[in-house]
């Protein structure tokens, strides 16, 4: 039983990181129709970011956070800006081929940078401290990161159903050419979205190299897992997203009890079966 | 005034206008009128910076402004009524007037006055806006284009499928625009209409201006000749 309810809370907070992961691609596949390939391989530049940022500057995992969130942020508004716009609103096929090329490029960059030894990032001493409810022992680090994970998926949204940001947003997703019409310039605008978006990845790269060690070809995987919380959860729902996140993490380390190698296969199958016995994902809405 | 000289626009290999000579000054009410595939919206879009045209084929004020974004067009005041009302599914009534609001130029037309002026609008504010009924999203489309505060408003069928009563509705507020001093072009397939209210018109065919003329002495007969190409 207690180890029935680790393996739970374990698998629900690492499955809130796979949501915070499906968060960005979400957003993209939802504003502006574009899947980026390379965004599992971003969380990998982000956390390569701060393992260098925390090496400059002698800063801790969290306070390198300060630095890597406005840079991802600088990194994605250019990428939007000088290679991106010029594929969106394309068809699906122009984004996939140019990030798929990115994803390679990106990969290969880290490893001609950084080698392709494995790195991991030290938490200082919040990675030893932990809670004990009634038994079960809980990292006070996992728990924290699935608090903010939650809390940024509620904060976007939030953004998204209040604000200007999120009027414009749903504005462009709606219907690109009339959102030009009541003044969006959705191609400045892309370019915050995906500085938005970047800047959510350096969140979850630090969130994630804090508790797995990676390598510059860690990316692929990533990008999977994110996949999969976002499917699973049905297009274009961000407490979907959460849901399907949280159900492919539980799955993970339920497989892992089974067998040590198994983790990532019992996601899948399970992810597999959920779409077969709804196509649009656990909280997608009906196409017109 | 806001023109166009000789306006040429085409869609890739195919051309929907001929050397299109249109004006409207300041405070005037214009009638388009032709039909379908008379390249009336074309002109429209072509106005507002969706359909790709020289620098000097059109004109505010003198300064040519041909082919820039929409987003620069609404800035100098030129706002566009989309056919079909192309209203956001994702946004309610209200967000779609506050997008507009926000994005526009400052003056007289907010969110409240447009309230004001159509208060059963307002008691359903909180709605999806295509969940309304077509006239009542004829309105929020026009009130949409109206938040951002044009000195010329475009609009582009706004009497397509309405009954009677959401017809009159719709000029009622265009009245209402029209005391304020905004210039409109009426795009209207309803010749009556358009020459009742609109003091001046041009009659498209083919792509090309075929007759124009002040409405208030219009030949009926003519305009419908000019209409149907007989």
């Amino acid at each position: 039983m207690q180890i029935f309810a680790e393996t739970l809370l374990n698998g629900l907070m690492l499955g809130a990181l796979y949501a915070l992961f499906g968060l960005g691609l979400s957003l993209s596949l939802g504003v502006m129709g574009m899947i980026n390939i390379a965004h599992g391989d971003l969380i990998v530049v982000g956390a390569y970011l701060t393992s260098v940022a925390m090496g400059l500057f002698g800063i801790d995992a969290i306070a390198a956070l300060s630095l890597v969130i406005p840079a991802m942020f600088v990194i994605g508004w250019l990428m939007q800006q000088l290679l991106l716009n010029r594929v969106v609103g394309r068809g699906p096929l122009a984004p996939l081929l140019l990030t798929f090329g990115l994803s390679i490029v990106l990969q290969n960059l880290l490893q001609e940078i950084f080698t392709a030894d494995t790195r991991s990032l030290q938490a200082g001493d919040l990675a030893q401290l932990g809670v004990n409810i009634s038994g079960v022992s809980i990292g006070v680090l996992p728990l924290l990161s699935m608090l903010v994970s939650i809390a940024l998926l509620g904060a976007t949204h939030w953004l998204i159903g209040h604000t200007h940001f999120g009027r414009q947003a749903r504005a462009v997703s709606d219907d690109p050419d009339t959102a030009r019409l009541v003044g969006v310039n959705d191609r400045r605008f892309f370019a915050l979205v995906t500085g938005f978006i970047f800047a959510t990845i350096g969140i979850a790269a630090v969130l994630y190299a804090v508790r797995t060690p990676f390598s510059p070809t860690a990316g692929p995987e990533r990008l999977l897992y994110s996949f999969e919380s976002v499917v699973l959860g049905g297009l274009g729902n961000i407490w979907g997203t959460l849901v399907g996140g949280l159900v492919i993490g539980v799955a993970q380390l339920f497989g892992a009890k089974i067998s040590s190698g198994l983790g990532p296969f019992f996601g899948h199958l399970v992810f597999l079966v959920v779409l077969l016995a709804r196509p649009r994902g656990l909280f997608g809405r009906a196409v017109p | 005034m806001l023109s166009t000289e000789r306006l040429c626009a085409c869609y890739g290999m195919f051309q929907a206008l001929f050397d299109v000579s249109f004006a409207i000054g300041p405070g005037e009410v214009v009638a388009l009128i032709g039909a379908n595939g008379a390249g009336k919206s074309t002109l429209l879009r072509a106005i507002v910076g969706s359909v790709p045209v020289p620098a000097s084929a059109v004109r505010l004020d003198g300064a040519a402004i041909g082919g820039r974004s929409e987003i620069v067009q609404l800035g100098s005041g030129i706002a566009l009524v989309p056919e079909g009302r192309r209203l956001f599914p994702s946004l309610t009534v209200e967000e779609n007037l506050q997008l507009a609001a926000h994005n526009g130029r400052d003056g007289p037309w907010t969110v409240a006055r447009l309230y004001g002026e159509l208060p059963a609008l307002e008691a359903l504010k909180a709605r999806p806006a295509t969940a309304l009924s077509g006239g009542q999203q004829q309105l929020v489309a026009v009130g949409r284009a109206l938040v951002s505060n044009p000195a010329y408003l475009l609009c582009d069928e706004v009497s397509l499928g309405l009954s009677p009563v959401a017809v009159d509705a719709v000029y009622g507020l265009l009245a209402a625009v029209r005391r304020d001093g905004i210039a409109i072009v009426l795009v209207e397939q309803n010749v009556r209409r358009a020459l009742a209210s609109s003091v001046r018109y041009y009659c498209m065919q083919k792509g090309r201006v075929v007759l124009e003329g002040q409405s208030g002495n219009a030949d009926y007969a003519r305009v419908s000749a000019a209409y149907f190409g007989i």
